[in-house]
């Protein structure tokens, strides 16, 4: 099956001579939660608003469900909500009318029953009637959400959709992402929260500089990039590593109770076997054992470092 | 082409409209009012009759051409600035439609507005003065062209502005001065020879004379040059967008 969207080798300098994306390609699939990740400036919101005509790219560069961006705008643009990072909304429309228009410039006849709907499913229903700019930060971040998809789009782009909310609408949110994962609808989603990522996306991008340094899916990456941590619960206080277990690079805690080993999932033998063995040996009793995996936190964290 | 963008930006436009009607509607009509009291009856009665009309009736075509010039601008080109200082513009360049869409739900909607008060400023005027209307069709005809054509100057304005001073900078500095010395209140061959000259440069005299035409049919200038001149004024102010739209100046980086 091939990609609802296509970034072919694209490059974007902008007029100060600032190159915002280098030579980035990308393949998203049909029904995919992509989470784009980097540290501001990294490209993320230039390469959003390349794909949706917000920016002038050259033609062959971005295929959307089949239609190039730039040569065939109309239809590409049709399939695609966007979300932006900013909360841009007109302040005096209603709510429904401003879900409306929006509905109408995307080409769509306009159906009441499908905005009563989605204003409901984003907890707005109430406030229909209401002037935006009566409504709190929160409120107005889900107007924009049902303004992108009052058209029914096949593409959900959220650029930082919970940048700045509370908890519980971030939680909310994530609700959304997944009813709409669920509808067959692709939603590709920057963040700076990696939780957030963690918790919804099927793949992870992780962006810096303009260029693409990997997109995986999230467990594969997690797996393939976390390093694991053996915590070794010791029955009776040690006061220092025996030289003969120097090449584990154990760490012992500040009390003398625990011991910790790092090792790498990858490595065909992760020495845990051995160094238990050799634990015996130099007579350790051990109370208890615990293993946990790096974050995908510190994975970004080593990615935009390295 | 996407006809339910074109009437979603028209209805949001005229929503506008509605919402602020004292700003909009009521603001210009009466300071007209004020100008057909001051000009028309207070300064008017002791006027000589200019090409045998009353002062007060001689000043209604360029009384409405004076409002609606300046409404026509201003509508259009807060239109599109408003999105563009909020940062809604997004949706519209986001969204499936071409240029052409965008400058009928727009520009549409503004010339709208003005035509709208154009009529409503010629019903005031008879409640002031005698005003007749040799060739309406043709009257109705120039008023329409005159607010398509300086709403899609106001449209290349509100994209071009970067400021609400840069938005008001070209009505306040050029449009205003052309406006009143386009004959508005008076004949040009009330000028002396030379002023005669340097007035046909200005495009508003050609508006201004083709308009006093379809009410008196007499002008300063041939009704065949106003139409000329409005047209391709017109002409020129759709080839820029079509560039503005084509390169993104100012809107696309």
């Amino acid at each position: 099956m091939s990609p609802i969207i296509s970034v072919k080798n694209l490059t974007k300098t902008y007029d100060n001579g600032f190159q915002a994306l280098r030579n980035l390609s990308l393949e998203i699939e049909e029904g995919e939660i992509l989470a784009l990740l980097g540290p501001n400036g990294a490209g993320k919101t230039t390469l959003i608003s390349a794909v949706c005509g917000l920016l002038s790219v050259p033609e062959n560069k971005i295929i959307v469900g089949g239609f190039d961006v730039s040569a065939d705008y109309k239809s590409s643009r049709s399939l695609i909500g966007l979300v932006p990072q900013e909360i841009t909304i007109e302040p005096f429309e209603t709510i429904k009318n401003a879900v409306s228009f929006s509905r109408g410039l995307f080409g769509k006849r306009r159906n009441d029953p499908y905005i009563d709907q989605l204003l409901k499913d984003l907890s707005l229903y109430d406030k229909r009637d209401d002037k935006i700019m009566m409504l709190s930060g929160g409120m107005k971040r889900r107007v924009m959400i049902a303004k992108a998809l009052s058209h029914e789009p096949r593409i959900l782009f959220l650029d930082e959709p919970t940048a700045g909310v509370d908890v519980e609408l971030r939680k909310d949110m994530w609700k959304v992402v997944a009813k709409l994962r669920q509808s067959g609808v692709s939603v590709i989603l920057t963040t700076h929260y990696i939780e957030e990522a963690e918790e919804i996306a099927d793949r992870i991008g992780v962006i810096n500089k303009g260029e693409l340094l990997l997109v995986e899916g999230k467990n594969e990456l997690m797996r393939r990039m976390g390093s694991k941590n053996l915590t070794i619960e010791l029955q009776s206080p040690a006061t220092e590593i025996p030289s003969t277990l120097s090449h584990y690079n154990l760490t012992l805690s500040d009390d003398g109770l625990q011991l910790n080993y790092q090792y790498d999932v990858r490595a065909s033998k992760t020495g845990i076997v051995d160094l238990l063995s050799e634990l015996k040996k130099a007579s350790f009793k051990l109370r208890d054992l615990q293993t946990s995996q790096s974050s995908l936190e510190e994975i970004f964290v080593n990615l935009v470092r390295n | 082409m996407n006809f339910y963008a074109i009437t979603a930006i028209y209805k949001f436009e005229m929503a506008r409209t509605f919402r602020t009607l004292l700003q909009s509607i009521i603001s210009p009509v009466i300071s007209t009012a004020l100008y057909f009291v001051v000009f028309g009856s207070a300064i008017g009665s002791r006027m000589e009759k200019i090409e045998n009309i009353e002062y007060g009736s001689f000043i209604v075509p360029g009384l409405i051409m004076l409002t609606v010039l300046m409404q026509s601008v201003s509508n259009a080109s807060f239109a599109i600035y408003f999105p563009k200082f909020l940062g809604t513009i997004y949706e519209i360049l986001s969204a499936p439609v071409s240029y052409i869409e965008i400058i009928i739900g727009y520009v549409g909607a503004a010339a709208t507005k003005s035509f709208i008060i154009g009529i409503i400023i010629l019903v005031t005027a008879t409640l002031f003065v005698d005003v007749q209307i040799e060739h309406p069709v043709m009257m109705l005809f120039l008023l329409a062209l005159t607010c398509i054509s300086f709403s899609l100057f106001g449209f290349i304005l509100g994209i071009w502005a970067k400021s609400f001073e840069q938005l008001n900078l070209v009505p306040l500095l050029i449009l205003t001065p052309l406006v009143f010395l386009g004959g508005s209140f008076y004949s040009i061959d009330m000028l002396p020879p030379i002023w005669q000259q340097i007035t046909l440069f200005n495009p508003v005299v050609y508006l201004v004379s083709g308009l006093r035409w379809s009410f008196f049919g007499t002008a300063d200038v041939s009704i065949m040059y106003s139409l000329i001149a409005i047209s391709l004024f017109t002409f020129i102010c759709v080839g820029i967008i079509s560039w503005i739209f084509k390169t993104g100046y100012r809107l696309r980086k």
